[in-house]
């Protein structure tokens, strides 16, 4: 595997909380974001990146939404990891999301570590992180603080909204809470809704979290420990949900790792355990542990239908965006039925809406890695849209 | 099981109007106004759609094969993955103006429930189909004795998706079981041009190749 890379230290993370590697827009005390839990969060951070250039009658944003662990750092080099962007094979100059046509804005999501106000953030009543104390958050939520954060850039539609897993539930949230707002959404291997299936697999993450001794009740940045074991086992379980037996065997299969027989002893004898441990320990280096709990939790809170008297296609009704649903076939986490039934809502509500289903051996996973198919439809998609808007065609 | 014949109409393929578009299609897209709401169920790889589109019409499709709907999306078109036989239940009840089911009727499991609810979902319905009453056809099973082998219908019997094919006289005894009213009916010869001359329908049962079919609801 890959040689570790960069750590943080608890020091550092609480600097990348508040003074991120990005822009960042810091609200007023009189400019709070209300939330679903019925607090506010006062004052607002958000940390986000920008990539392209805004035209002149700001009709060419596209806001691209971060999944569970994803960041503002799309395209460019991560400044803690110092890997590359998490889609920039999606989005840049010449790809499907042209940075030399679109103007693309990504926040971090609140609740999130990487500079927009969560867990990991100072209070400024007690001048440490907020821990458990930060209030517990909900897709809405994200959307909301997005939605301030467009008013800040003067930008009032969006040409594209677009993400894939908790991404693509804030695309659909947008385009409930804003139609008009929204001229086209991409909701990505995503769902109206979270299974139980999905509730499951996250509680076993948080459990895992709040497990580890190292934790201390969420107040690790006081006692100055770091729950890496937990996490890291929380990661590992959540990767599998985002791969497929299919990649996994073909990746893996039942190989040894540097030894020719099995050790009789309980090291990562198996390429597969190796490759989970070290997706354990770099993921832990580069997200906070309280954060991963908010945010599963948002996530499992998303049911779009509720909202609307429990029919999802009322979330949907007079909706003129035009909306395009893609979904991967061995993506076990948000399997193709809950995409058609995305579908089967937007249909309903008579939207104008497009529908893909890509077939891969990759999983949950496919929407952020190389996928020709993916990439084609998303910029035929876009093509359209832009046509149908107005913007000038490719230069391409 | 529902494949739209695009790339088997070799005869259809070979007539094409002015614009290069498939003539059965042209006549197709004539039966539809502009800016209609229009829904095409097995829409192949959007080349109706982009017709409609080039038109004036706002066009959606279904289509089953997930390299058609992925190319039709490519094309900016929307496309949605589905199967004509279990989908169309999901559609609202006036959700469209028109719904074309072209070249596919054949295909269909249940050709009378995919007609009701195309004329459920659209206020029109237009329905092109290979007519099995073609002499050539009629001459394969009288005189040959087997099942009939053509240009429209190129398959061997035991690979074919075409398990409910009609002729031009069995449709319109489906438009009367469903209720439906023929607003207007085009016949196209063996070389995909219309025919033009008002002939009685045993004339067009027995000399077109293929028909297309506008219905709406019956009173």
């Amino acid at each position: 595997m890959a040689e570790a890379s960069a750590t943080l230290d608890l020091a550092d993370r609480r600097r990348e909380a508040d003074q991120p590697h990005s822009l960042v827009v810091r609200f007023s005390a009189n400019n709070p974001l209300r939330l679903d839990a019925g607090l506010d969060i006062s004052p607002l951070q958000i940390a986000y990146h920008t990539y392209g250039t805004l035209n002149a009658d700001r009709s060419n944003a596209v806001l691209v939404c971060h999944a569970l662990t994803g960041d503002q750092h799309v395209v460019n080099t991560h400044p803690v990891t110092g890997k590359p962007g998490w889609w920039e094979t999606m989005v840049g100059p010449g790809r499907p999301i042209d940075t030399e046509r679109y103007f693309v804005i990504c926040p971090n999501v609140v609740g999130g570590c990487m500079g927009s106000s969560g867990p990991a953030s100072t209070n400024l009543a007690t001048g440490m992180p907020w821990g458990l104390d930060f209030p517990v958050i909900t897709v809405r939520d994200m959307v909301r603080a997005q939605a301030m954060l467009l008013d800040h850039l003067g930008i009032d539609s969006l040409f594209a909204v677009a993400g894939g897993s908790m991404g693509g539930m804030q695309v659909l949230q947008w385009a409930a809470s804003f139609p008009r707002r929204v001229f086209a959404a991409l909701p990505i291997a995503t769902s109206t809704r979270h299974s139980a299936q999905n509730i499951a697999f996250h509680e076993v993450g948080r459990q895992a979290v709040m497990a580890d001794p190292d934790w201390r009740g969420g107040r690790y940045f006081a006692e100055g420990t770091n729950p890496r074991r937990g996490l890291a086992v929380a990661r590992m379980g959540a990767h599998i949900t985002y791969l497929s037996d299919a990649a996994l065997h073909r990746k893996f299969g039942r190989r040894f790792q540097d030894r020719e027989n099995p050790t009789f002893s309980f090291d990562a004898d198996f390429q597969v355990e190796s490759y989970l441990r070290y997706q354990g320990i770099t993921f832990v280096e580069r997200f906070d542990a309280n954060s991963y709990l908010y945010l599963t939790r948002a996530m499992d809170y998303f049911d779009l239908a509720a909202d609307y008297d429990g029919v999802v296609a009322n979330a949907f009704r007079g909706a003129e965006t035009r909306f395009c649903v893609i979904s991967f076939t061995s993506d076990w986490l948000f399997p193709t039925p809950e995409s058609r039934a995305i579908v089967h809502a937007l249909n309903a509500a008579g939207a104008r809406v497009s529908f893909a289903e890509i077939t891969t051996d990759k999983g949950h996973d496919a929407f952020l890695l190389d996928e020709p198919e993916l990439f084609a439809i998303v910029r035929g998609f876009l093509d359209g849209a832009a046509k149908a808007r107005g913007l000038p065609s490719s230069r391409r | 099981m529902l494949m739209r014949l695009n790339h088997d109409l070799t005869m259809a393929e070979a007539a094409r109007g002015p614009g290069g578009a498939r003539i059965d299609l042209l006549v197709v897209a004539d039966m539809v106004r502009t800016g209609a709401r229009v829904l095409d169920v097995g829409c192949g790889d959007g080349e109706l759609l982009q017709l409609l589109e080039s038109r004036g019409v706002d066009g959606r499709g279904i289509e089953l094969s997930r390299a058609g709907v992925n190319q039709g999306v490519a094309k900016g078109l929307a496309v949605v993955q589905g199967d004509a036989d279990t989908d169309l239940e999901d559609y609202p009840n006036d959700g469209f103006d028109f719904v074309i089911l072209s070249q596919t009727i054949q295909a269909t499991r249940q050709p009378r429930v995919v007609l009701e609810h195309m004329l459920r979902i659209g206020r029109y319905a237009i329905v092109s189909f290979p007519n099995f009453g073609h002499w050539r056809i009629r001459r394969q099973i009288a005189l040959g004795g087997h099942m009939p082998h053509t240009h429209n219908l190129p398959y061997a019997w035991y690979e074919s998706p075409n398990i409910h094919l009609c002729s031009i006289r069995d449709f319109r005894q489906l438009c009367l079981v469903c209720g439906a009213k023929i607003e207007q009916a085009v016949a196209l010869n063996a070389w995909g041009g219309r025919m033009r001359l008002k002939m009685p329908w045993w004339f067009w049962n027995l000399f077109s190749e293929q028909a297309v079919f506008l219905l709406s609801r019956g009173s």
